[in-house]
C-alpha cells in the first residue's frame, strides 16, 4: 500500500511541475503589469517604476524569476504577496478552510440529494419520474450559477429575508479565528446555539449554489451505473433466488454501482475546492476561489503562482486518496495490487 | 412547507446586540493600513479615516481645510515657512501591543513625514518603501526641512512658497503616526507591524482584519474630539457592487460604498434607504495631445469641441447622473470661473473652422477609450462610440482604441495617444490640483498633464497663484486661468459626476465628501 501511494506520488511530480510552469507563464501573458497597477492612477516617475520592478524581482529575465520561485517554494516559502505584503502561505491557510467548509457542505448535500435521485430515476427507468429527474438534473448541470445565486438571493434573502446575503456569518460576530471552520469556531469559542445558526443561515445559499452540479452529476452518474450493474449476470441470479428487489439494490447492486460514483465525488471535491470562485464572488465567501480572482484583478503574481501551485497539490493529494479508496472499497484491485 | 418553516424559524435567530454597530459594505480589501503606502480609496477609508488623523483636516461634507491634529497654524509672509500649534492631550490608541505613555508630540509629527520623505530613515524601506503620493506630489522638493521648535510646535519650511501646502497636509496620505510605538517596535525588531497593527490617534481602533472578509473596529475611548457614538464599526467587504444593495435592501450594511448606476433608481424608492447624492469634485474630460498633428492646431482642436454633442453622453453614457462641464475646475472647488461657457455643440461652425485649415476633406484621428469604469466615465466605451459617430458627421474618421488599465496609463503618460479619455477626481478641494496638477507645463514631463500643453501664459497665472495664500487672490489668478484653458482648448471637459450613496434609514449624521473619502465618526445610529 505504502508502495502503491508513494508510487502514486512520484507520477504527481511531473505535474505539479507543469502546473507551476504554465501558471507562471499564463499569469505573465495577460495583459498588465501589476508594478504599473501598483503605482496607480496617479503613478510614479520613471525612476520609482524602475525601482518598484528591481524590488519585486521583475526586471530578472522570466528564466531566473521561474526558478528562483521554485527554489523558494521546495525550501516552502512562496514569497509575500504584491499587494498586501504578507505571505501567499499564511494568506491561504487563512482562506482555504473557508473553502474546504463550504464545498464539504456542498457535497454533503450533493451526495445526499444526488444518489438517492440516481436511484430512484434507475427503479423507474424509462417512466414518467426517470424523464422529469433526468431533465431537472439536465437543468440543475447547466444552470449559469451566477444567474441561479443571484435568483436565490432576490428570492430568500431579499424577498422572503429567510437567509443572510453574503458572508460566513453576521457582521455583528466576532469570532476569532481557532480552526478556521466556523462551524467549529463558534462552538470553540463558547458562542453557542445562536452563532451556530447564524453560520448555518449563511452556509445555506451558498452550498446550494455550489452543489446544484454535483447534484446533477452525482444523480446522472449513479443512474447509469445502476442501470449497468443490474443488467449483470449475479443481479439475476439474485433475481432468480427470489431475493427481494430492495435486498437486491441496496445489497448487491448499489455496493458496486457505487465504484465510479466515488470516483466522480473524489473529483468532484477537487472540483468544488477549485471551482468554487463564482459562488464565493457572489457571496462574498472569503474563500481561496475569491483571493484567487482579487489576485488575478491586482496582478498579484506570487499569489497566484503560490495558489495555483498550492490548489495543485490540494488536487493530487485528492486524486491519490480517491485511489487508495477505490482499493478499499474494489477487492479485485487490491489482489491486482499485490 | 417544512423547509420553509424551518427557515423562516431560522430567520428568526438574528443576533440582537446591544451594542451600536455600524456595518459598511466596503468594495474592497484596503492594500495597507498605512495611508502614507497608498493611493486607492479603500485604503484611506479603512486606515486614514478610522485610524489616524492629519495635521489639518477637510470639514465634513466639504473641502474647506480645518483644524486637525494642529489647534492652529500660522503661514510666513513669503509663503515658505508653516508653524504648526498641535493640539494638547491628544492620545495614541491602546493596543495589545502598545501602551502609550506619552501624548501626541512634534516627534510624532517629525517620525511621520521624515519615514516617507528620508531614503535613510530606519522605516523608509520598511513594507516595501513606496509612498505613492510622497512621489507624485513631490513632497521630497517641496519640504526643505521639519523643525521641532518645542514639543507641542512643529515648523515646516519649504523650498518654494506653496499655497495648497495645507490642503495638502489635510490629505488622507498624511498622516501622523505613533513615535513611540515605532521605537518599541524597533527594538523588538519588529519594525513591520507597524504597518499591520496600526496605532494612531484616529477615532477607531483596529481591533481585527481578515482579508477580503472583514475589517473590525472599536471606538477610541479617549479620542480627542470624544468618544464616538458609535461602539464598534465593521467593514463589510463585499466587491460586487449589486450584492452591496442586496445587503443594503436586507438590512445587513448600514451605508454601501460606489452603488452602481442601474440600482440608483430602486435606491431611491426603497423604504427603508435614503438615496443620497452630491456633486462631485470631479471632471470627465476628452484631451488632446497638443504635440501629435493635426491637434497641434487650435481650429482642429476647437472644431472636435464644437462637433460633440455633450448633453447627449450626460444622457447615454452618465444616464443623468452627472451635469455638463463647461471647464476642468468642477463648481464645488472653490476658483470655479462661474462666468465661462463650455464649448457649445456646433457641427457646422466645426465644419468652418476645418474648411479654414484646409482639413474639410476629412482626415484621420486615433480616440482612446478608458477600459474602466470611473464615476468621471462610467462607460468610456459607450461613450467613445458617440464621439465617433458625432466625429464624422464634420469628416472626422475615428478609430477607438483601448488596452487594459495599467497599460492605458503607462502608454498615456509616454503620450503615446491622439484623442484620449480620461478623468480626475480632487484629493484636496484645491483648484491647483486641477489647474496645476493636470496642465502646468511641469506636469508634461511628470506625465500627467496628457494634453502635453505648455502654454506660458496659463503656467504663470498657475505658478503665481500657488505662491500666493490669499484665496481671493488666487482665485482671480485661476479664473483668468479658466479662461485661457478655454481659449487655447487643450481638452473638451464633458461632465462633473454626481456621487450617490445608498444609507439605510436609520443612520444619522453621515456626509458624503465630495473627496470621495468616508468618515464614520459622526455617524449615529437610531
Amino acid at each position: 500500500m505504502l508502495f502503491f501511494i508513494g508510487k502514486r506520488i512520484f507520477q504527481s511530480l511531473p505535474t505539479l511541475v507543469a502546473v507551476s510552469l504554465l501558471s507562471f507563464l499564463l499569469i505573465r501573458l495577460i495583459p498588465g503589469d501589476p508594478v504599473l497597477l501598483m503605482l496607480g492612477e496617479r503613478g510614479g516617475s520613471p525612476q520609482a517604476v524602475a525601482e518598484l520592478r528591481s524590488k519585486l524581482g521583475l526586471d530578472q529575465p522570466l528564466y531566473s524569476q521561474y526558478f528562483t520561485f521554485i527554489g523558494n517554494a521546495l525550501r516552502g516559502d512562496l514569497g509575500l504577496s504584491i499587494t498586501s505584503k504578507t505571505s501567499v502561505w499564511s494568506e491561504f491557510v487563512e482562506r482555504f478552510p473557508a473553502t474546504v467548509e463550504l464545498s464539504l457542505v456542498a457535497l454533503i448535500w450533493a451526495v445526499v440529494v444526488g444518489i438517492p435521485l440516481g436511484i430512484w430515476a434507475a427503479i423507474k427507468r424509462r417512466q414518467w419520474i426517470d424523464h422529469a429527474l433526468m431533465s431537472i438534473s439536465l437543468v440543475g448541470y447547466s444552470m449559469p450559477i451566477f444567474w441561479w445565486g443571484l435568483m436565490l438571493i432576490l428570492i430568500f434573502s431579499v424577498k422572503l429575508g429567510w437567509t443572510p446575503v453574503s458572508g460566513r456569518i453576521s457582521a455583528l460576530y466576532d469570532v476569532e479565528p481557532w480552526s478556521g471552520f466556523l462551524f467549529v469556531d463558534v462552538w470553540v469559542r463558547g458562542m453557542g446555539w445562536p452563532a451556530w445558526v447564524e453560520v448555518l443561515r449563511h452556509m445555506l445559499l451558498p452550498a446550494l449554489v455550489l452543489g446544484t452540479i454535483p447534484v446533477a452529476a452525482i444523480a446522472r452518474m449513479t443512474r447509469s451505473s445502476l442501470l449497468e450493474v443490474l443488467r449483470e449476470d449475479y443481479v439475476r441470479t439474485a433475481k432468480a433466488k427470489g431475493l427481494s428487489f430492495y435486498k437486491i439494490i441496496f445489497v448487491h447492486a448499489l455496493r458496486n454501482a457505487l465504484m465510479p460514483v466515488v470516483t466522480v465525488i473524489g473529483l468532484m471535491l477537487g472540483t468544488l475546492l477549485t471551482g468554487a470562485v463564482l459562488t464565493e464572488t457572489l457571496f462574498s465567501w472569503p474563500g481561496v476561489g475569491r483571493w484567487m480572482v482579487a489576485s488575478v484583478l491586482a496582478r498579484d503574481y506570487p499569489v497566484l503562482q503560490g495558489g495555483v501551485l498550492l490548489l495543485s497539490v490540494v488536487i493530487s493529494a485528492l486524486n491519490i486518496a480517491v485511489d487508495v479508496i477505490y482499493l478499499f472499497l474494489n477487492p479485485r484491485l487490491r489482489g491486482r495490487l499485490r | 412547507m417544512k423547509i420553509s418553516l424551518l427557515l423562516l424559524t431560522l430567520s428568526f435567530c438574528f443576533p440582537v446586540f446591544a451594542e451600536k454597530t455600524f456595518v459598511y459594505c466596503s468594495e474592497a480589501s484596503p492594500s495597507s493600513f498605512n495611508p502614507q503606502m497608498a493611493e486607492d480609496g479603500p485604503t484611506f477609508n479603512a486606515s486614514s479615516q478610522m485610524l489616524f488623523n492629519r495635521l489639518a483636516a477637510f470639514e465634513p461634507g466639504g473641502t474647506k481645510v480645518i483644524p486637525g491634529l494642529a489647534e492652529r497654524w500660522e503661514v510666513s509672509k513669503d509663503g515658505k515657512i508653516y508653524t504648526f500649534h498641535l493640539r494638547k492631550n491628544v492620545t495614541f490608541h491602546t493596543t495589545d501591543a502598545f501602551t502609550p505613555t506619552r501624548p501626541l508630540n512634534a516627534d510624532d509629527v517629525i517620525f511621520s513625514f521624515e519615514r516617507a520623505l528620508k531614503a535613510e530613515h530606519p522605516f523608509h524601506k520598511v513594507n516595501g518603501g513606496v509612498y505613492p503620493y510622497y512621489v507624485s506630489m513631490n513632497m521630497a522638493n517641496q519640504i526643505k526641512q521639519i523643525k521641532k521648535l518645542d514639543d507641542q510646535t512643529v515648523q515646516f519650511i519649504l523650498n518654494e512658497p506653496e499655497a495648497p501646502f495645507l490642503a495638502n497636509v489635510a490629505m488622507s496620505f498624511a498622516v501622523i503616526h505613533s513615535k513611540e510605538y515605532a521605537d518599541q517596535l524597533l527594538r523588538g525588531k519588529t519594525p513591520e507591524k507597524i504597518d499591520t497593527e496600526p496605532v494612531g490617534t484616529g477615532p477607531f481602533v483596529l481591533t481585527r482584519y481578515v482579508k477580503d472578509n472583514m475589517i473590525r473596529y472599536q471606538a477610541h475611548p479617549t479620542y480627542f474630539e470624544g468618544r464616538s457614538k458609535l461602539d464598534k464599526v465593521v467593514f463589510a467587504i463585499t466587491p460586487d457592487s449589486s450584492v452591496r444593495f442586496q445587503k443594503l435592501k436586507a438590512g445587513e450594511c448600514h451605508l454601501i460604498s460606489e452603488p452602481s448606476p442601474q440600482d440608483l433608481k430602486a435606491m431611491g424608492v426603497h423604504p427603508k434607504i435614503n438615496l443620497l447624492s452630491q456633486p462631485g469634485a470631479n471632471v470627465g474630460y476628452l484631451a488632446f495631445n497638443v504635440e501629435k498633428k493635426p491637434l497641434d492646431k487650435i481650429e482642429v482642436r476647437q472644431a472636435i469641441a464644437h462637433a460633440l454633442n455633450r448633453e447627449n453622453y450626460l444622457k447615454v453614457v452618465y444616464q443623468g447622473t452627472a451635469s455638463l462641464a463647461t471647464n476642468p475646475v468642477p463648481p464645488t472647488v472653490w476658483g470655479f470661473a462661474a462666468q465661462t461657457k463650455g464649448p457649445e455643440y456646433k457641427p457646422e461652425r466645426a465644419k468652418e473652422l476645418l474648411k479654414k485649415i484646409g482639413l474639410d476633406k476629412g482626415f484621420e484621428l486615433e480616440l482612446w477609450t478608458l477600459p474602466v469604469s470611473r464615476p468621471y466615465n462610467p462607460n468610456g466605451k459607450k461613450m467613445g462610440e458617440l464621439m465617433q459617430a458625432d466625429l464624422a458627421k464634420v469628416g472626422i474618421r475615428v478609430k477607438l482604441v483601448t488596452y487594459d488599465w495599467p497599460t492605458y496609463l503607462a502608454k498615456m503618460r509616454a503620450g503615446e495617444h491622439q484623442l484620449l479619455q480620461i478623468g480626475w477626481t480632487t484629493d484636496n478641494g484645491d483648484p491647483d490640483n486641477f489647474l496645476g496638477t493636470l496642465l502646468s507645463c511641469a506636469a508634461v514631463t511628470g506625465g500627467s498633464n496628457v494634453a502635453r500643453w505648455c502654454d506660458r501664459e496659463f503656467d504663470n497665472l498657475v505658478t503665481r497663484a500657488r505662491a500666493i495664500t490669499d484665496i481671493k487672490v488666487r482665485s482671480s489668478s485661476y479664473v483668468k486661468a479658466q479662461k485661457r484653458f478655454l481659449e487655447k482648448t487643450p481638452w473638451v471637459p464633458i461632465a462633473h459626476a454626481t456621487v450617490f450613496r445608498g444609507v439605510a434609514k436609520n443612520v444619522m449624521g453621515y456626509q458624503i465628501s465630495p473627496l470621495g473619502t468616508e468618515d464614520f465618526y459622526p455617524i449615529d445610529i437610531k
